[in-house]
């Protein structure tokens, strides 16, 4: 943890004083004494994103995409109807949109204003997203932000990034790698990294993954 | 509002640092935080909009200091009190002192929250009149600066973009409040990095964002 570079995510005390794990003890306790929280329902939650819901989830529909022409056209006509055939959606993804990756143009997703982003394909967002380094650069050089995740595309891909000032929620199909034809979809899932679908980074080459 | 929150643009927070094999949660409190926040969140009480107004009236030094989590328990304390679910005392000491508020929704049980994750809260509606815009369109984003919550960054007001998506009609961010809300024209609008950026901006670089109709005006 002490390489970790997020400031204060590991519940140390604020500028003035406050403290978080201390003060939300003692706010879910009183929440519960009073009745306005079931603790059951705080035990579906954590375990839902904890366990049930990330980026597996969009690397499926991810795989899909690449493995059936008809799938991935209707995924880039609605995303979110898409998704729901393969048992995706709800809470932070009610509104999909799914935007592709091709050699001459690069999407890239960011939210500038607070942390929206795609839960019921790609779970909780990282620390990174959510922090003031990507938010504040995405939309301004997005190639040095891609530089920060080793990733640089040639001069003269076209970059499109993808502010989500509303309840659309946006995901990026990357390119699917070369050497993968043949490939199941299981298989293809494995190579689809949670940053590809983010657009900080690429679908990974199969000689990455252990066979 | 012009807060902390809205940072695109911005600079000197230097490099973005992903953490490799990151977990879900660092601590068992930020677990604490989405959970006591998703919860109270299923009473009904506030909107998505006034819990993200809640958290970007922190003031910019702290906002801008603390962890996501710790945002998120500063600003749903303030939305319990706001409500008047829980007095400041109640806050402070921890212990209750009275009997519980009348809320809107009844606390969800396991199986509502289950159902509350998988359905969520569709945010379009049907449109009370035609949309103005039509795709290929220009159009020009407001100068404006809200004192309440808004959804249009900073870095596009007075900027000139064109219409290349249309959502149908969705709650209007900036005068929504629980189970109320205008239904308005949502857009992508998409802007060239040169009109948001200027002299230097990448030559390459396209920035869209989802725009609520009331934000702009045809160019």
């Amino acid at each position: 943890m002490a390489s970790c570079a997020c400031p204060g995510d590991h519940g140390r005390v604020a500028l003035d004083g406050y403290d978080p794990v201390a003060r939300v003890k003692a706010l879910e306790q009183l929440l519960v004494e009073k009745g306005y929280v079931d603790p059951a329902a705080l035990d579906v939650i954590v375990d839902t994103y904890a366990h049930r819901i990330g980026p597996m989830n969009g690397a499926k529909v991810v795989a899909k995409a690449w493995s059936d022409p008809a799938y991935r056209e209707r995924l880039l006509a609605d995303g979110t109807a898409a998704s729901a055939e393969l048992g995706y959606g709800g809470r932070g993804g009610e509104h999909i949109v799914a935007v592709e990756n091709t050699p001459t143009l690069h999407n890239l997703i960011v939210c500038t204003l607070c942390s929206c982003y795609p839960w019921p394909l790609l779970g909780l967002p990282p620390v990174w997203y959510k922090s003031p380094p990507y938010r504040s650069r995405a939309v301004l050089e997005p190639r040095a932000v891609l530089a920060d995740f080793g990733v640089t595309l040639p001069e003269t891909t076209r970059i499109r990034v993808w502010d989500s000032t509303a309840e659309t929620r946006y995901i990026v199909v990357p390119m699917r790698p070369a050497g993968t034809e043949g490939l199941s979809e299981e298989r293809l899932a494995t190579l689809v990294t949670r940053e590809s679908m983010i657009g900080t980074g690429l679908a990974l080459a199969p000689e990455r993954i252990a066979a | 509002m012009n807060g902390a929150q809205d940072l695109g643009g911005a600079m000197g927070f230097g490099r973005v640092e992903p953490e490799a094999g990151e977990p879900v949660f660092h601590a068992d409190w930020e677990s604490r935080v989405l959970a006591v926040t998703l919860a109270a969140g299923g009473l009904g009480e506030w909107n998505i909009d006034q819990g993200r107004h809640a958290r970007e009236v922190l003031h910019p030094a702290l906002y801008l200091n603390a962890s996501y989590y710790e945002i998120w328990l500063r600003a749903l304390e303030r939305l319990l009190k706001e409500t008047g679910l829980l007095d400041a005392q109640e806050l402070e000491t921890g212990r209750p002192n009275g009997p519980a508020a009348k809320t809107r929704l009844p606390p969800p049980d396991a199986e509502g929250m289950r159902r509350i994750i998988a359905k969520g809260t569709p945010f379009d509606s049907e449109p009370r009149a035609p949309a103005r815009f039509a795709i290929g369109q220009k159009v020009r984003a407001k100068e404006m600066n809200p004192t309440y919550h808004t959804r249009l960054p900073r870095y596009a007001r007075g900027k000139v973009g064109v219409v290349e998506r249309v959502h149908g009609a969705h709650i209007f961010p900036d005068t929504s409040g629980p189970g109320t809300g205008e239904p308005v024209w949502l857009y992508t609008i998409a802007f060239p990095a040169q009109e948001l950026w200027g002299e230097g901006a990448d030559p390459t670089l396209t920035v869209s964002i989802e725009g609520f109709e009331p934000y702009f005006d045809a160019a």
